[in-house]
This record gives structure tokens, sequence and C-alpha cells, in this order.
């Protein structure tokens, strides 16, 4: 039973206790859901997670823009070509500073999917990403991105206008901005599209988001040949929070309430409020210097690998 | 945490303790065959004639009769473009190992090894074209589709890190079908570390070019293949972020004719010229000249 389906139960449970007037049978099915919410759904699969990180009520970029900030003022553009919906980015105030956001943007309903294009981005976004960052760093706003992304749009007009050079440009710039750069995986951080955004002193993730190289089902098709293993693949991939805090990717975890964002989407905005604002605090100490120094690092470190001293084997004839 | 997890995995690796330790006994040596060696005739995959072999590799590893230009190893391509005997490899003695613990993972790495003679998907060093230095590094589209993982990502930042301490212009000839699945988000993130790197080059005033040969997709296009001062492509190479076929699954019509090939992104103005492989040597090294303080 996947974590879809204990949620339905759930709701079912939640819809009684709604129409019980009976005191003493309120508390008995509330001792029940508590009792369902702990045994049942606290324990997640990586698929599970998965299910959550897609979920079509989670949180969006702009359910959180609009919780966690203060004031919000949307910028358009990247001055070449168009506006890319599928990313929103702008100027906003969190706790009497400026600071610019840039986030990835899913529609809740089907037309507003259509209109950001599923949260995949064209190169024109990642261009506006990067111009609205090269602006945060004239100013010397720190920057806080969102990550919700599938990946980039793979597509003609996509390709035509260089996919690729914009991600990798974006990787490029990212790495030696002199302000601070505070990154949060909301849902789906989706292989190279979701890293254009991603390249943060801080990366942090939701508790049930998922970061990973490409999707479960791709990696099934690709490895074994077949989609449908795509459960399996979640589990083998690594892809949940704590495996990616584990392998020292991520800087930490934002807790959700138990069944997800969405179950009480302003709680968990306030935990991503309390970790932005910490890491915001965090940087103040830095110069610019500082800054880049250790965001360059960070990544120069990350590897898996070993490696034996070449010049010191004994019998080896070079 | 990350160092349990580096443990347990060399110590699963000293299974496969033939290749585990990866420093070469002989030299690289040309292979001298062109795309598959299967003997002393070779098919053009384009035209579908029947060639000696001899012919073939004589001819820069071209089709004489419809211009092919055929996938080069590593070492081939090196004996094409750089002075005899100028080459010098740096880097060596990196292991892969297998971080999301997949079956069969290590076997393959331990296979393709034997099968091309390298120890990752990209060799880099020293070396001269027409007696001016350079830092040279070639991926190879045998090992493994030249797919990026970790070995390869600090590979890559290496060489970069290496040009920029001998203050010597990089060359790098891309060949790569992307970042290395089975290595899990340690590959995509070494987009973010050599682009990184680059940036780092770059504001040392160095030059960089960058060769896109056939096949560049995936995170290697996305992150160092495309940062270039210069980049340039070989004729009908395909390029490109997505792979063909999951823009035609994705968007559900067919892709016009060439595609994603060198000429189509010389059209859009992302490359800045396909260079055949026969001018490749001339081209890199006049580009060299042209960087040179004193011409």
């Amino acid at each position: 039973m996947d974590i879809l389906k204990k949620e339905m139960r759930l709701n079912q449970l939640e819809a009684t206790l709604k129409e019980l007037d009976d005191v003493q049978a309120k508390a008995e099915i509330n001792e029940k859901i508590e009792a369902y919410k702990n045994n049942m759904m606290k324990k997640l699969t990586a698929w599970d997670r998965v299910l959550l990180a897609r979920h079509p009520k989670r949180l969006t970029a702009k359910d959180v823009i609009e919780c966690v900030f203060d004031e919000f003022m949307d910028l358009h553009g990247d001055r070449a070509f168009e506006d890319d919906q599928a990313i929103v980015g702008g100027i906003a105030t969190i706790e009497g500073r400026a600071v610019t956001v840039i986030g990835q943007q899913k529609g809740k309903t089907t037309e507003e999917n259509i209109a950001c294009n599923f949260a995949m981005p064209h190169p024109e976004g990642y261009r506006k990403a990067l111009r609205l960052m090269k602006q945060a760093e004239k100013f010397n706003r720190p920057i806080i991105t969102l990550i919700d992304t599938p990946g980039a749009f793979p597509g003609i007009g996509a390709e035509s206008r260089g996919q690729g050079e914009a991600i990798a440009r974006n990787l490029y710039e990212m790495s030696g901005l002199k302000v601070p750069v505070i990154a949060v995986v909301l849902g789906e951080g989706g292989s190279g599209g979701a890293l254009a955004i991603g390249v943060g002193n801080h990366v942090y993730m939701l508790e049930n988001s998922i970061y990973s190289i490409l999707s479960p089902e791709g990696y099934a098709s690709i490895l074994w040949k077949d989609a449908s293993k795509a459960k399996d693949a979640a589990e083998a991939m690594k892809l949940t929070s704590y495996d990616l805090r584990e392998q020292g990717i991520i800087t930490g975890i934002i807790k959700e309430p138990i069944g997800g964002a969405h179950r009480h989407p302003k709680n968990t905005c306030l935990n991503i409020k309390d970790t932005i604002m910490r890491s915001l605090k965090h940087f103040d100490s830095y110069s610019a210097f500082e800054i880049t120094k250790e965001r360059y690092n960070t990544y120069r470190s990350i590897g898996f690998l070993q490696r034996f001293n070449y010049e010191n084997l004994k019998g080896v004839i070079k | 945490m990350k160092s349990d997890l580096l443990k347990q995995a060399f110590d699963k690796q000293k299974a496969f303790k033939k290749h585990a330790i990866s420093y070469r006994k002989k030299p690289l040596e040309s292979t001298k065959t062109p795309d598959v060696p299967k003997g002393l005739y070779e098919q053009c995959d384009a035209c579908k004639k029947t060639f000696m072999s001899e012919d073939i590799v004589n001819n820069r590893f071209v089709c004489p009769a419809c211009h092919h230009h055929f996938r080069l190893r590593a070492v081939d391509r090196l004996s094409l473009m750089v002075d005899s005997h100028s080459f010098i490899e740096k880097g060596l003695g990196y292991i892969t190992l297998d971080p999301l613990f997949i079956d069969g993972y290590e076997s393959k790495i331990a296979d393709y090894k034997k099968r091309t003679g390298l120890d990752e998907a990209y060799i880099y060093g020293y070396a001269q074209i027409k007696g001016l230095p350079l830092v040279i590094g070639v991926m190879d589209s045998y090992f493994m589709m030249g797919s990026m993982g970790s070995v390869v990502g600090e590979k890559v930042t290496k060489s970069i890190e290496y040009a920029m301490m001998k203050k010597l212009p990089l060359v790098m000839f891309i060949a790569s079908g992307g970042a290395r699945m089975q290595e899990g988000i340690y590959s995509l993130m070494q987009m973010a570390k050599t682009s990184g790197a680059l940036k780092k080059f770059n504001d040392q005033g160095l030059l960089f070019i960058s060769v896109l040969t056939h096949p560049t997709t995936g995170g290697v296009t996305a992150s160092f293949a495309s940062l270039g001062d210069i980049i340039l492509a070989e004729p009908k190479a395909l390029i490109g972020f997505a792979g063909p076929r999951v823009i035609k699954q994705t968007i559900k019509q067919d892709l016009p004719e060439g595609f994603q090939r060198s000429e189509f992104l010389l059209e859009k103005g992302m490359v800045d010229k396909v260079v055949d492989r026969h001018h490749m040597r001339d081209t890199i090294h006049q580009l060299l000249r042209f960087h040179q303080k004193e011409l």
C-alpha cells in the first residue's frame, strides 16, 4: 500500500470525524487517526517520497513565496527571447531584508500546468534566472532558489536555443557569485534542470522531496530496460533527502508534517522560513571572497572515488 | 556517513583485485583500427561501402567515399592531434567505486578497463601541437559511452587545474553520453564541479578550446563542453542536451532532418566552427598561435 492510498484512508477517517457530533465517538476516531498516522504514515519508502514530491497538492514555489516572504515583486524576461513561465523570480523581503527569489513553478490544475510547462524550463527561463542572479549580485542581495522541476524541457525549440549552454552558463556563473545562494528543494529536483538554479552555498531539501540525476522511471528504463520498475529504481537511486544528507550533498533537511507538506502548508512554510533565516544570518559575517570560496570548495570536494599515489607505487613501469 | 560508505564501497571493489589498482603497465598505443575492429575490412556506417581498414586509418579514420567520421578512441585521437612522443599523461591512479551498490557495475567497469586499456573515460596530460605546448584532455566514447561519473568529473577538474597551474591553454575533445547514471547524484554534481573549475580557469585569462565530437549529449553538454572560449565541432556529430529519442517521446513529433547535428548547431549559433578531421590539427594550432603573447 503506497502513501497515496494511505492518505485516502486518512481522508476517509477525517471525513467521518467531521460528520460525528457525539463527543466520545469523536475522541475515539481522533485516537484512531493519530494511531493511523503514527503507525502507517511515519515510515515512508523512497517511492512514497517520490509520490509525495509529485503530489498534485504539493506546495509550489508561488505558495512558498507568498507564505515565507513579506513582500514579493515578480520580474520577467530574459531580455533576449521571451519570458518563461516555468521560472518565477523577483525581489522579496524577509524580516526586513531584501533578497532575490527564483523558483521553478508547477501548476496545481491542468491549465496551470500547461501555462508553466509542468515546471520544465526552456533556455530562456535559465537565462532569466541568471539575469536575476547577476542583478542580485550587483545590489548585494542574497539569492534564494526554490527547486521543483522534473527536468529541463526536452524539445526542438529548447535544443535550438541551447538548453545545454544555458544550464552550463548558470553553473559557471553561479559558482562565482559574490552573494550567498540558498537553495531549497521543494518537490522534485530533476537532474541538470534542477542543478541549474541549485548551486548554492547551502542546499536544503524538504523531508519528502527528491533530488536525482533522472527520474526513477528513466533510470529503470535505461538500466533495466523496464520503466515499470520505477519503484525499485527509487530505492536503488538514493534520491531521498535522508540519502542525500548521508552522501554529504546537502546541508540539511527541512521537516514536514506527517503525511506531507500539503497537509499543513503553514507549518512547512514556517520551517522553511526558519531555515532560510538561519542561513542568512550565518552568512552575515562572511565576506564576498569567503562566500565564493566556500561554495567553490563545497562543490570541488564532491565525488565518490579513491586515488592511489601513482608515483609511489612500487614495481610500476611508467 | 559518507566515509563509511566510501570504505564499504572500497572493500567491495577489492573483489575485483586485478583492476582495483588502476595503473598502466604498458604505455598507451594507438589501436590502428577504425570503429569496430573486425579485421582487414571495415564497412562505413553511413554509406555502407567496404574499405580496407588500413585505408580508413590512413585517411584519419574518415570514410574515403562519403566523408563519414568514424568514432575515435582516445589514444587514436591523441596520435592524430599531438606531436609524436610529446604527450605526458597526468592524473593516473583513480579508482572508480560504486556508490549506489548496483549489481554488475564494477564488473562492467573492469570489463571496459580491459577492453580499452584506459582507467576511465577521460585522459589528460601535457602535449605539444607543432611545438606549441598545451594541456589536452580527451574523452573516450568506447569507455561506457564516455559517461561522466565521479572519476571523470575529478579528472576533468584536475586537468583544468593542471592547465591553470602551468598557465597553458586547455583543449578538450568531448565524446560523451552525459552523466553516468550508475553513480547517481555524484555524477550530477560533477557538472557543478567542472563548471566551477572552468570559472576559476577563465578568471586567470587562459584559453579553453572545446571540441565537440560524436556524441556530445546530456550532462556533459550542460557543463564544461559548452563553456569553451572557442567551441569547435566535428562534422555531423550529435550534439545536444536531451537525446533525440527523449525529445521524440516528449513532443510526439518527428524531428527535422539534421536536428542536433553540428551543422544545425552552427546555424543556430551554438558552435563557432565545424572543422573536419583533416583540418582539426591545423585549426587548433592556428588558434593556439593566435593566443601566443608574441605571434
